[in-house]
């Protein structure tokens, strides 16, 4: 086939695109769609959603339903998490794993009346569906929640301004979810919302039909607290976080161990395996990985940028998989997979930018603390 | 003096065989937040197009290309401190260096003011 031939691949429109544009955003293509990169500046965006509240628009991700009996044991084959012991309301972040534990992508999974709701990223969710329709069994039903829009309100502020605009959503503590009305009392809208996030920050995500996202962003950019966020300080917060972007941080290259996701192997999953990888899993807890993803804080100004080689002396022992600048502390910042031997917090190492060795330490991750607002913590 | 554009959104203005060289006010713009600028040093030798220095926003990093061959006789070190300069001021306080220009009939390739800003309106 020449060249001439192929179709060019159409770029998405969001239910909320017109409503970024208007608003005065840059738009850039992102997993297929057109998004916004930034409003007034990722600076000032960052700073914002860190002090008062943020809206981003997170549309592209993908929100599937897996609903039919069994279907929490039949996902449990491809995820390390203990999906059958989640109560209705409560949610937990998960890796989908191919059949060798690679991760295939990072995903948040909540028990609801109807079934697991599942968001999976927007750049893999095609992929993501098809993996699922291969491993699951025909009784599970996929069903990918195309008519609805995903909203984020990110930020300290975010309970005060959602509460005068959804009242009841106070009741939620961090990875709880639930159904809200939003409306006028004779016709409500029911949204699924729940309070997580990917800055660090206390916040919601808000799930709505997409016919109604623009009233609901509007409403909700009308609260003194709110300003929609771009994409730009979207990564550039989670990644202050220490949280991974999935493509980046993690691919089916990396094993959740090496990706520094431990925590999301559920003790009981760990006593019984059965989930795809368990062998080379459990043996990487058991062992210790080879390779690990770790932060780095960096020497001087410099940003260190994903694909820098890293070294100690003159033998590379990995490399950088996000970098960038943290705006809260005006430093940069990166994260990488070095070898194990490397890994402890406190280690000196290099990295190579423009044919020049920065100096980076291994730092703990998050870069900044997280604010979650969990339960059973004192206020 | 004269100020000359290329297309890749750097601005050189230009005395006699001396000139400066920064990005234009619609390039930072692009760009956004700047939080880093390498500058070239002192007697280093560019060559029209080449890699001339680098500027970093939170998202990226870009290149600098030289409008003109010559050798550099300063760098900006003001950016070191406030690469912000660079939003604040792109077409002022915020230049990357000073060169002696080698062939001054490179000059002749670039746009002048009126034809930069109707090239950027076209984009």
């Amino acid at each position: 086939m020449s060249e001439e031939e192929l179709e060019p691949i159409e770029i998405l429109e969001m239910p909320l695109g017109d409503w970024h544009r208007a608003r005065g955003a840059r738009m850039v293509e992102f997993a297929g769609y057109h998004m916004p990169i930034q409003y007034e500046g990722i600076m000032a965006e960052h700073l914002w959603t860190r002090e008062s509240a943020g809206l981003f628009d997170v549309s592209h991700m993908g929100q599937l339903m897996l609903s039919g009996d069994g279907a929490a044991e039949a996902f449990e084959r491809l995820v390390p998490g203990d999906v059958s012991a989640l109560k209705e309301g409560r949610m937990r972040y998960s890796l989908l794993l191919d059949e060798d534990g690679g991760i295939l992508d990072d995903l948040m999974v909540t028990a609801t009346p109807m079934g697991l709701y599942v968001v999976v990223n927007g750049a893999v969710k095609w992929d993501d569906i098809g993996f699922l329709r291969e491993h699951l069994p025909d009784e599970i039903t996929i069903n990918h929640m195309d008519d609805r829009a995903l909203l984020a309100l990110q930020g300290p502020k975010a309970v005060d301004a959602l509460l005068r605009v959804v009242p009841g959503v106070d009741a939620l503590f961090f990875m709880e979810a639930g159904s809200f009305f939003w409306g006028p009392k004779s016709d409500p809208e029911p949204l699924w919302i729940s309070r997580s996030g990917y800055t660090g920050e206390d916040g919601f995500e808000i799930s709505v039909p997409a016919t109604h996202a623009k009233a609901l962003a509007d409403a909700l950019c009308a609260q003194p607290e709110v300003k929609p966020i771009g994409l730009g300080a979207r990564d550039s917060l989670r990644l202050e976080a220490g949280l991974p972007l999935y493509g980046h941080d993690m691919n089916p290259q990396f094993d959740p161990v090496e990706a520094n996701a431990s925590f999301a192997i559920s003790k009981r999953r760990r006593e019984e395996a059965g989930f795809n990888g368990a062998d080379r899993i459990l043996k990487a807890l058991a062992q210790g990985p080879a390779q690990k993803l770790v932060g780095f804080s960096v020497e001087g100004k410099m940003p260190v940028r994903e694909g820098a080689p890293v070294f100690a002396q003159d033998t590379q022992v990995g490399s950088i998989t996000s970098g960038g600048f943290a705006p809260s502390f005006g430093a940069p910042i990166a994260m990488g997979y070095v070898t194990s031997q490397h890994a402890p917090i406190g280690t000196a190492l290099e990295a190579e930018v423009r044919g020049k060795r920065v100096a980076l330490t291994v730092a703990a991750l998050p870069f900044i603390p997280h604010h979650y607002h969990r339960r059973g913590k004192a206020l | 003096m004269t100020r000359y554009y290329t297309e890749d959104h750097e601005w050189i203005e230009v005395d006699g065989d001396s000139a400066t060289v920064g990005i234009t006010d619609y390039a930072q713009s692009q760009l956004g937040d700047i939080v880093f600028a390498e500058v070239p040093a002192p007697g280093a030798e560019l060559k029209k197009g080449g890699d001339a220095a680098v500027v970093e926003s939170v998202k990226a990093a870009s290149d600098v290309y030289a409008p003109v061959s010559g050798t550099v006789t300063e760098g900006n070190d003001a950016l070191e401190g406030d690469p912000a300069l660079v939003n604040t001021d792109p077409e002022g306080d915020g230049w990357f260096f000073k060169l002696t220009l080698s062939d001054t009939g490179e000059l002749a390739s670039l746009m002048d003011a009126a034809a930069y800003k109707a090239f950027v309106e076209a984009l």
